[in-house]
């Protein structure tokens, strides 16, 4: 039987806020253990959570970027259940209004048109607390907790079950972290889990209308475990329903070390959650006039830029994708093209040496030695023939290892090339006076000879005139002899 | 509709709470009294009336971004029954 996948995600991406989404506790990664916390976030009694606003500017945004429609009024509500990471036993999040809904993000699958992707709703929401289990100094009988992270502001984007296929799912991902982190809000690193994805999946029989009974797929920390988790639970219902069995609906776990998920304890009433809107929390009202000032602030997007890239400086499409997909690599090449006739020859540049001494050291674009000021001298030093290709790439790795300036490099290394024409034709005369017999052998058709006078003037020139310009002035001369050889013969 | 000693053992798991069967059937009662008093809600017509989510007559609360620093480690910790390396140390949690 043929089984056709529906998939579904839960996003959570963690805002790049200063303080929390309820109090004025840091937000920062890496501090010592509950070292960030206060009356509210430590759930005491008698205190009150006040909204940031830049949680709500962020939400717009993302809203925005989604497409998604951004209700006037939305509601903060209290989810119930007990944990010890959740000190206040509920989690303040949003149900029955959400702060928009309705959107969707285009995707690109490899040898598939674009797809519309539904974006049922994305809400606020706080984090919980982190809990220690394994550390060595963890005794038997006890569970450790670091409130540190417990109201971290997070915005939930949940999808339609629009993927058809893990590939899908995964491009959709990958997609909407390159938005969250163009719009500034998120930093989205899966592996410290600024970005959290969960799946649901479920399969039918081709044809089928009716879904499946779906699992929910959770722990996948980087994109390569979300494809595989959610193709290795993919196979997993297919081979129970193929076997006549039933799939139960249940919390699947990822275990990237054996590349297997499993059915997590089923934790009884583990979903009865019973919202309520939180009663200390008022309801948060958006004005049309608030979300055109927002969209005023925007950057561009993703999408927008790479159409840019290809319209206004004539770059390939590949090349675009390439360049745009971080900003800040996209910035750092439009800081270079400014200065550069040539854009196809930054993008080579910038794609191919930028790209590989920034893996190679995995270094970052902002500390990069070769600033785009350098690489566009670089470049400039290239168009106007300045200098061979050979000595650019080593004024680059120069450049990259020493941070000097460019022109300083060609000319400690003597690396620049003759410029003057006239020096050139010199320097040809003299060579075609001291090999007249050679230049007679070339005017009566051996043509090789002509390498070894191109030889002999590059020598002339100690290498430093452009091989190019050498190569065809050279051959206007001796044409111009062939010519007057074959007058005086007529 | 009454509420059943199902539904109080429902409620009690839900909040980590246990009871005898005595202060069960207790709740039943008391349970089914409020319920009963509350159902003379449902007697007004609400179809035209929006939720009121709040009682104040307010929206849009919020503060600006601006970090302040409030509790020490060791002030967060002090009333903690057991703390464990600048951890609280809660009952081993399974799973
Ligand atoms: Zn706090």
């Amino acid at each position: 039987m043929h089984f056709e996948p529906v998939i579904g995600l839960e996003v959570h991406v963690q805002l790049k806020t200063n303080t929390k989404i309820f109090c004025r506790c840091s937000t920062k990664f890496g501090a010592a253990p509950n070292s960030q916390v206060c009356p509210v976030c430590l759930g005491l009694p008698g205190v009150l959570p006040v909204l940031n606003e830049r949680v709500v500017e962020f939400a717009t945004h993302l809203a925005l970027a989604t497409q998604c429609h951004i209700n006037e009024t939305s509601v903060l509500a209290r989810k119930n259940y007990f944990y010890p990471d959740l000190p206040k036993a509920y989690q303040i999040s949003q149900f029955e209004e959400p702060f928009c809904e309705h959107g969707a993000i285009t995707i690109h699958v490899e040898g598939q048109a674009p797809q519309k992707i539904g974006i049922t709703r994305i809400h606020m929401e706080e984090d919980a607390g982190k809990s220690l289990h394994a550390e060595s100094f963890v005794a038997k009988n006890e569970t450790l907790i670091d409130l540190n992270r417990c109201g971290t502001p997070l915005l939930e984007i949940v999808s339609e079950p629009d993927f058809r296929s893990a590939r899908e799912a995964c491009e959709y991902l990958v997609k909407l972290r390159q938005i969250v982190v163009y719009l500034g809000i998120c930093d989205g690193n899966m592996e410290e889990g600024s970005l959290r994805c969960d799946a649901n999946v479920s399969v039918r029989p081709l044809g089928e209308a009716k879904l499946g009974t779906k699992t929910e797929l959770k722990n996948m920390n980087s994109f390569r475990a979300v494809e595989k988790a959610i193709e290795y639970e993919i196979h997993r219902q297919e081979m129970v329903l193929e076997n006549g069995g039933k799939i139960e609906q249940q919390t699947m776990l990822w275990d990237a070390n054996r590349n297997v998920a499993e059915a997590m304890r089923s934790k009884e009433y583990s979903h009865d959650y019973r919202y309520f809107p939180d009663p200390d929390l008022v309801p948060i009202q958006i004005a049309r006039d608030y979300i055109e000032a927002v969209a005023r602030r925007m950057p561009e997007l993703p999408d927008a830029k790479r159409h840019r890239f290809q319209s206004f400086f004539g770059l390939p499409e590949y090349d675009a994708a390439v360049l745009t997909e971080t900003p800040d690599l996209a910035t750092y090449f439009e800081k270079v093209a400014e200065d550069v006739n040539d854009k196809k020859l930054a993008s080579n540049w910038v794609m191919g040496h930028v790209l590989r001494a920034l893996k190679d050291h995995n270094d970052s674009i902002h500390t990069f030695p070769v600033t785009p000021r350098y690489l566009a001298e670089i470049l400039q030093l290239l168009e106007t023939k300045s200098i061979s290709t050979n000595s650019a790439k080593i004024v680059f790795d120069e450049c990259f290892r020493t941070g000097y300036d460019p022109k300083n490099i060609v000319e400690k290394q003597k690396l620049a090339l003759i410029t003057d024409d006239k020096k050139i034709d010199q320097a040809i005369d003299q060579v075609l006076d001291s090999n007249a017999r050679d230049v007679q052998d070339y005017l009566g058709g051996k043509a090789k000879v002509f390498g070894f006078l191109m030889g002999q003037v590059m020598r002339a020139t100690q290498g430093k005139a452009h091989p190019q310009t050498v190569q065809q002035a050279l051959r206007a001369k001796l044409d111009a002899l062939k010519n007057e050889k074959s007058t005086e013969g007529s | 509709m009454a509420v059943t000693i199902q539904e109080v053992d429902h409620i009690a798991r839900l909040a980590k709470l246990s009871f005898s069967e005595d202060e069960k059937e207790k709740f039943v009662e008391q349970f089914n009294q409020i319920l009963t008093y509350m159902e003379k809600l449902n007697e007004l017509d609400t179809s035209d009336v929006e939720p009121t989510y709040n009682v104040l007559a307010l929206t849009n609360v919020m503060r600006p971004d601006e970090e302040k620093t409030w509790l020490s480690q060791e002030e967060a910790l002090a009333n903690a029954p057991r703390s464990n390396h600048g951890f609280f140390s809660v009952p081993k949690v399974i799973g």
